[in-house]
């Protein structure tokens, strides 16, 4: 069966996983990946799982591999700091089945903590990279990179960004192989064991490999000259390559769909047209740039554009022939509309607390690092995933007496055993004064509310083994943990105040699951609306920054949006006039 | 059909803008022609301003509309059709949801919600269309049925044969849910 569907970049991902006969499929979920996973559930014959962190998922696809399976592996662009240690031997040990590893950019920084150029790694690790400019070619290159790894005896990278893994365009799907070799065990410590002896060996594969890779390159479709008028030449990749169609529709263009090892020959060949200007047209880093001027090759690139944020055609436009872009309205009497906890979020009043309490908290990566904003404010630091813990102790270290108890981590429940727990031992071994918060909310919430091992249920909603987080902290070595419902404020408020001021490390755990979680919220709970004979306009409400509350300047009172309003009845407790009513109570 | 049509989709997250972009790419692929769409994903879903970029023609580029070249800003709320106005052509359309959705500052009373803002946009595009889009919603029985409402105003804007908006919807849209939603789409559509 061929057929023309609309497929984001991620759906296609998955789609070619499917048609590579791919058997296993590991990830830690993160923007903009996510949903390559969550597609490939649809077809039963991959067994798709999440992993505490992309670490390990990477070190699960390295065994199916070894096993003799085709593996994808896939991860945010940081996701891949964490994986590094594996994947750097991987390059060494190469392959059995094909294993390729997504690695989803963002430039922009759309919804991460930095925008690093991960085309860096493949350099870096020496791994070849792929680079699709849209759906099509999110697929091919995907089915492609397995064939590459199986013939190279290699992992094979496939870098994807924002703007390839969230548009939608369309691709033509074909069906997977009719029959997938069962895998079974075959040694070859030679080639798998890394000890010094062997991996000395496999270092020398390893160079000639990427030379292999180039020379291959050179004459492969992937990297493609498209024929203009000859007299600018551009040299691209990826979604860079969309933004050159639109603005020099002319141009000589070398398209490179592999963008490590670089097909120097046909770069060579590209340059010897003798272009009036020969542009290197790519997004953050000069990684294209850097290598062909190290060849001696005279390019326009990064003194025209810009090395940090994504490229639009506007942008191109203007980084090439000046002239100014046309953006959404900034102007300061057109309110900003930044995201916000969801009405009902269990973390609102533990920020709230904290800020009350003015703690210095040490942030970590999750829904909660909206915690930060106004009018909750109540997020100091915000490093990586897992870092809110070490943060704390280090901090902790340099303080007097007195300020070491303002120091409070706050964690969401899958950081904690993504790589936070490790912070954790490390706080107990070496005998810190911190508090540490863990927001338990049962789900993997700000990319979209996926499973962890700590939420009872795996990729494919089978329930399944749940972490007991009490009793691992307990297992570290912590002795103080206490577990809080953070719907009740005055116990929120107590349990924090208590803990600051114990001078030994101890943990809060705030259980209330996500809001968005239908399984883990059977109990509807009626709205509450704002008696305004009672309400005195004290604005106590309006620091829970509720979307659900809005202040009516004419009446000075607050409301309720009843549509929005999901009853948990925090703001009730902030309240000490008893304005905030149930309907039920309504006489 | 040689130049391509450039759909700007604006609002507040939850207003069902993915959908209704969905639909709106299914309906241009029924009719032959090649069609990117763009969104963000992630952090700014929660309750932020969203966009999605719909672009279509004989062969599209770019997923992201080029600055400043909307043909049609699609907007679900007011304050963000303010917001991206300035993508708009000169003689570009707007097609608006009359709505207003309180962003923090005006919530927490730090700034008010400016004042006359359909009347801002139509003095600088006349051609903008206003809907009713949640009086129409509850007309055809589900108040969460505004996106499609405004699928069906933002439809007589463009050229493509009814029938493939049916087709489209029938199969993005849930069963259960389809009847109000075509009721919803007809009355977008000025059927009463």
């Amino acid at each position: 069966m061929d057929a023309k569907v609309l497929l984001s970049g991620n759906e296609a991902i998955a789609r070619a996983s499917y048609e590579a006969g791919v058997l296993v499929a590991c990830a830690y979920p993160g923007t903009p990946s996510t949903e390559i996973l969550e597609n490939i559930t649809r077809y039963k014959e991959i067994d798709a799982s999440w992993a505490p962190n992309e670490k390990v998922a990477l070190e699960v696809g390295i065994g199916a591999s070894f096993g003799g399976a085709r593996a994808i592996v896939t991860m945010k662009h940081v996701g891949v700091n964490v994986a590094a240690d594996p994947l750097f031997t991987l390059s060494y040990t190469g392959v059995r089945g094909g294993l390729v590893l997504v690695t989803a950019d963002d430039p922009e920084l759309h919804s991460s903590q930095n925008e690093q150029d991960n085309r860096n790694f493949a350099k870096f690790a020496k791994v070849p990279m792929f680079e699709p400019s849209d759906s099509q070619e999110a697929l091919d290159f995907t089915k492609l990179a397995f064939a590459v790894s199986e013939q190279f005896d290699t992992p094979v990278f496939l870098r994807s960004t924002t703007r390839i893994s969230h548009s939608k365009s369309v691709v033509n799907i074909a069906e997977r192989p009719q029959e997938i070799p069962q895998p079974k065990l075959s040694r070859d410590p030679a080639k798998l064991v890394m000890l010094p002896g062997n991996a000395r060996k496999r270092h020398v594969v390893v160079e000639q490999r990427i030379k292999d890779l180039e020379e291959w390159s050179c004459s492969q479709p992937f990297n493609r000259i498209e024929d203009g008028a000859g007299e600018v030449g551009v040299i691209t990749s990826g979604v860079s390559y969309q933004y050159v169609k639109e603005i020099l529709p002319e141009a000589d263009v070398l398209k490179i769909g592999m963008v490590y090892p670089l097909p120097r020959q046909l770069i060579r060949d590209f340059a010897a047209r003798n272009h009036q200007t020969l542009y290197v047209i790519e997004e953050l880093d000069p990684f294209i740039e850097e290598q062909i001027r190290a060849m001696g090759i005279k390019v326009v690139g990064k003194e025209k554009l810009s090395l940090c944020g994504e490229l639009t055609p506007g942008r191109l436009q203007q980084g090439l022939f000046g002239g100014s872009v046309a953006t959404e309205d900034t102007s300061a009497e057109l309110p900003q509309r930044p995201p916000n906890m969801c009405p009902g979020c269990p973390h609102r009043g533990i920020f709230m607390e904290l800020n009350r309490a003015k703690a210095y908290v040490t942030g970590d990566i999750g829904c909660y690092t909206l915690g930060f904003m106004p009018p909750l404010s109540a997020m100091d630091t915000c490093v990586c995933m897992g870092a809110s813990i070490g943060n704390a102790t280090g901090i902790s270290k340099v303080l007097s007496a007195e300020e070491q108890r303002k120091v409070v981590a706050v964690i969401g429940d899958s950081t904690f055993l993504h790589t936070g727990i490790n912070g954790l031992m490390d706080m107990v071994y070496n005998q810190s004064t911190a508090t540490v918060i863990i927001l338990d909310n049962r789900i993997t919430a700000m990319t979209g509310r996926q499973e962890n091992p700590a939420s009872g249920y795996t990729l494919s909603e089978q329930p399944t083994y749940q972490v007991d987080l009490e009793q691992l902290c307990r297992a570290v070595g912590v002795k103080n943990v206490r577990i809080i419902d953070p719907y009740n404020i005055s116990l929120t408020r107590k349990t924090i105040r208590e803990e600051m001021a114990r001078p030994e490390v101890s943990v809060i755990i705030s259980s209330r699951p996500c809001v968005l979680v239908p399984r883990d919220n059977l109990e509807r709970r009626s709205p509450l609306y704002v008696d305004h004979d009672k309400c005195t306009g004290c604005q106590a409400c309006l620091r829970l920054g509720c979307p659900a509350i809005t202040w009516d300047s004419d009446k000075k009172k607050s409301n309720i949006d009843k549509i929005i309003c999901v009853g948990c009845k925090v703001c009730q407790q902030t309240c000490g006039f008893d304005a905030f009513q149930e309907y039920g109570d309504q006489s | 059909m040689s130049k391509t049509t450039n759909i700007l989709l604006a609002g507040v997250g939850g207003q069902g803008i993915l959908l209704a972009s969905e639909v709106l790419s299914e309906v241009v692929l029924l009719a032959g022609l090649d069609v990117k769409k763009n969104e963000i994903h992630g952090m700014s879903q929660r309750g932020g301003s969203v966009v999605s970029h719909v672009r279509y023609g004989e062969k599209v580029y770019s997923s992201i509309i080029p600055e400043g070249e909307v043909d049609i800003l699609f907007s679900f709320e007011m304050l963000e059709t303010c917001r991206y106005l300035p993508l708009l052509r000169p003689n570009g359309r707007v097609v608006m949801n009359d709505w207003k959705i309180a962003p923090p500052s005006v919530a927490l009373g730090k700034q008010p919600y400016p004042a006359d803002l359909a009347e801002t946009i139509r003095l600088q595009h006349p051609s903008t269309t206003v809907v009713n889009g949640l009086e129409l919603a509850l007309a055809a029985g589900n108040s969460k049925t505004v996106n499609t409402v405004l699928l069906g105003a933002l439809s007589q804007t463009l050229d493509f044969d009814p029938q493939l908006w049916q087709t489209a919807l029938r199969k993005m849209i849930p069963e259960r849910l389809l009847e109000v939603n075509l009721k919803a789409f007809a009355l977008g559509c000025g059927e009463h």
